[in-house]
């Protein structure tokens, strides 16, 4: 709990500097649009029917969206703007919708009655209109408050820190005590960002000079410590650290830092990780030099980069061809193999496998019309489960799509008969599980291996050679101790990596 | 004075107000006499630009009001609402003090003028100053209403069914205050009423109006010596029915 506590620091000033600056751009958009459009009712109709369709896109999809809409724009693709962009659009709804509620429901009389006691019209939107509105207009802007506290914990896989990476690793490295700091933590701002709001509100209305100087300090002073902790980094910065994307599950935080602690140690380069990155944000990224290097598997480029998982392939084949293409298409390095293989794998009880007589995948189909099959988040819409279903016929009973973490115990306790498992993970042995063989190569294989941006491949040859020195050196049942210790055992990622990192001869 | 030309309202195809001509001379009160859908509060409105006329002309001291910006026009014409209008998020004196506010007069100007309105209009300064004006009773709020109808002091009042939605007795009293006011200061008036009783105690003329034409003008004793038809017969003849109901009822205790 403690070592958590020591990340809030950081991540609870990220997500204050991410909440409050696209509650700022959302409530200065929205305000002027919302008084302009009540001005024109056709507007009006349209500008809310963009707004709500805007909000009905899942958040996390609208964030992640940014990411290659911003990348094709040439803009820096990950991290805090399309964060910020993403949020941003989703505040403007509920403030848009009070602004024009509000203005709306200012009775008429009273309206006419500024106009004829002579006033302009700015003067009649800003001393009546406004004034009277603005009490259902503060309460859009509490609810978009709280949206907004709640809705950029889901920065974190677009890049961005929030309280999000204690809820996203915590969740990965079943850390429920990450998860629960990350959580009050979110719960705590979001009480009091609305409190405080509330409170200028309430003293504006009622005329109370005190209570407004104070809450609305405390407001300015947040957003005082909002714009220094922004502009004082970038003041200090004199090197850019190398910069190490991790996806979002255990073996990558712990390979993450892993390379974060090896090139620090063999080349005395500063290092920082970029963590819980979306798959696909994460391949994105190192293509437009926004991350330096990550850990990729071929499998997954083979699949969703080359669009060739429907093709049977040997693994070096694999191998040659995603190097080739990163090299020509991205002009990326594939700088180290790693020396193990994280492929999905169906994985069964033990029990039933031995009662059974299940040792390979075409085993299943005898069992599968009555079978429940779970899988991560990505595994249903990818290439290789197709390929699976195609190459051996199968068709289950069911299908449930949940987080990795809970896959196994799902599978343990008999929730779901088999899972997509991943072979280096040591959990398919802590909880009796058997991996099936996958006898007729439906699956593509997936070597460990680490890419290096355009920029770290021409600019940092000595980077590139120490990572180049990890060569084979992590063997599969290194992996699955490091997972487990990380999974099962409660230690943090970076524990694990240091005590590897110190095993490894230079 | 206030001359309407030719003066017309139409919204789509229905006309609201027909061809209307009417003079107003400097420091007279005209009433504007109908029933609902007559036209009159929208030709009330016409004159300081409320309503737009689709056609015809308004002249106020011989200047065409369409050649004023609507808000400076507006600031010298007090106007009474129907339902008082006053801003909710305003106190008293705020209500009262807005069109001098807006002309840019000094706020120790405004406090002065405000405390000289509340007293005209018969409420103490100190007690109703800073309330708000739903802290008012009905009454209070009208007489707010008309302070701040009159604290720019302007030379034209336009008054639109201003004491319609008070009790009699309250009425009765606002319509004293009112011809109180006009004693005191210089004022050309236009009010609105459905009440014949009203327009006869109140106004120095009477303009009849039906489905947005003129029927008839004239002083009240004109319309009661000489009614131009038997629309302004019956208006006219309802004080005297209402007075012969009464009576009746009188003897009828009385036997």
């Amino acid at each position: 709990m403690s070592e958590q506590l020591a990340l809030l620091p950081d991540y609870l000033t990220a997500h204050i500097q991410l909440t409050l600056l696209a509650l700022l751009f959302s409530t200065t958009l929205s305000l002027p649009l919302g008084i302009a459009i009540t001005r024109t009712p056709w507007l009006e109709q349209a500008v809310l029917a963009l707004a709500g369709v805007i909000q009905t896109v899942p958040s996390l999809a609208l964030l992640a969206v940014m990411v290659p809409m911003l990348a094709g724009l040439d803009l820096p693709s990950i991290g805090f703007l399309p964060a910020i962009i993403g949020l941003t659009l989703y505040g403007i709804l509920p403030i848009l919708r009070g602004t024009v509620t509000g203005i709306a429901g200012v009775d008429a009389a009273t309206k006419e009655a500024a106009r004829g006691v002579g006033m302009t019209p700015w003067q009649q939107l800003s001393q009546v209109e406004v004034p009277l509105a603005m009490p259902v207009i503060v309460a859009g802007i509490r609810t978009a408050t709280v949206w907004l506290v709640g809705t950029a914990t889901l920065s974190t896989p677009v890049g961005a820190t929030s309280l999000g990476n204690y809820i996203f690793s915590g969740l990965q490295t079943r850390n429920t005590s990450a998860v629960l700091v990350g959580c009050v933590a979110a719960a705590g701002l979001a009480l009091v960002l609305d409190a405080l709001v509330r409170v200028v509100e309430s003293g504006v209305r009622t005329r109370r000079r005190p209570q407004v100087v104070v809450a609305a300090g405390l407001m300015a002073l947040l957003y005082l410590f909002v714009a220094t902790t922004l502009v004082a980094p970038r003041m200090s910065s004199d090197e850019r650290p190398i910069v190490i994307g991790a996806k979002t599950f255990t073996e990558q935080y712990i390979l993450s830092a892993i390379l974060s602690e090896w090139i620090e140690q063999e080349t005395g380069r500063s290092t920082s990780v970029l963590q819980s990155l979306g798959s696909t944000v994460a391949f994105d990224a190192l293509g437009a030099d926004e991350i330096d290097l990550y850990v990729e598997y071929t499998g997954t480029l083979w699949a969703t980069e080359l669009d060739r998982g429907n093709e049977n392939a040997t693994r070096s084949d694999v191998l040659t061809e995603v190097e080739r293409f990163i090299r020509e298409q991205h002009a990326m390095t594939l700088v180290a193999r790693l020396g193990f293989e994280n492929a999905y794998a169906l994985a069964v009880r033990r029990a039933d496998a031995e009662r059974l007589g299940l040792t390979q995948i075409s085993d299943l189909t005898r069992h599968a019309r009555t079978w429940v099959v779970g899988g991560d988040y990505e595994f249903f819409a990818r290439p290789e489960w197709k390929s699976i279903q195609r190459t051996y016929g199968l068709e289950f009973a069911d299908l449930r799509t949940m987080d990795s973490t809970l896959m196994y115990q799902a599978a343990a306790q008999g929730n779901v008969d088999v899972i997509s498992a991943f072979s280096s993970d040591g959990r398919v042995s802590a909880y009796d599980l058997v991996v099936l063989q996958d006898e007729l190569g439906a699956i593509p294989p997936y070597d460990a291996v680490v890419l290096a941006s355009p920029r770290l491949s021409t600019e940092e040859p000595d980077v590139i050679r120490a990572v180049a020195a990890l060569e084979n050196r992590i063997a599969v049942d290194t992996m699955r101790r490091m997972n487990l210790a990380v999974d099962e055992e409660g230690e943090a990622p970076a524990t694990v990596a240091a005590r590897f990192v110190t095993t490894l001869q230079r | 004075m206030i001359e309407l030309q030719g003066v017309s309202k139409r919204y789509g195809g229905e006309t609201v107000v027909d061809q209307l001509s009417i003079t107003v001379d400097t420091g007279e009160l005209l009433v504007l006499l109908g029933g609902s859908g007559s036209g009159k509060t929208t030709t009330l409105k016409m004159i300081n630009r409320l309503v737009a006329p689709t056609a015809g002309s308004v002249r106020v001291d011989g200047v065409d009001v369409s050649g004023i910006p609507e808000h400076d026009l507006r600031r010298r014409i007090g106007y009474v609402f129907q339902e008082v209008g006053l801003f909710p998020h305003m106190t008293v004196s705020d209500n009262v003090g807005i069109t001098p506010k807006l002309l840019g007069w000094e706020p120790a100007r405004v406090t002065r003028r405000v405390d000289e309105l509340l007293s005209i209009i018969e409420l103490e300064p100190s007690s109703v100053r800073d309330r708000w004006p739903h802290e008012l009773s009905g009454g209070q709020r009208q007489r707010v209403g008309v302070a701040r109808a009159l604290a720019a002091g302007p030379s034209i009042l336009l008054l639109d069914e201003p004491f319609g939605a008070v009790d009699p007795p309250t009425r009765r009293r606002l319509q004293d205050s009112l011809v109180h006011i006009r004693r005191h200061m210089d004022l050309t008036a236009v009010f609105v009423t459905h009440d014949m009783a009203e327009a006869l105690f109140l106004g120095d003329r009477i303009a009849v109006l039906r489905d947005g034409h003129l029927i008839q003008i004239g002083t009240p004793r004109e319309l009661l010596a000489d009614p131009a038809d038997d629309y302004v017969t019956e208006l006219v003849g309802t004080p005297q029915r209402q007075a012969d109901m009464f009576a009746a009822l009188q003897t009828d205790t009385e036997t």
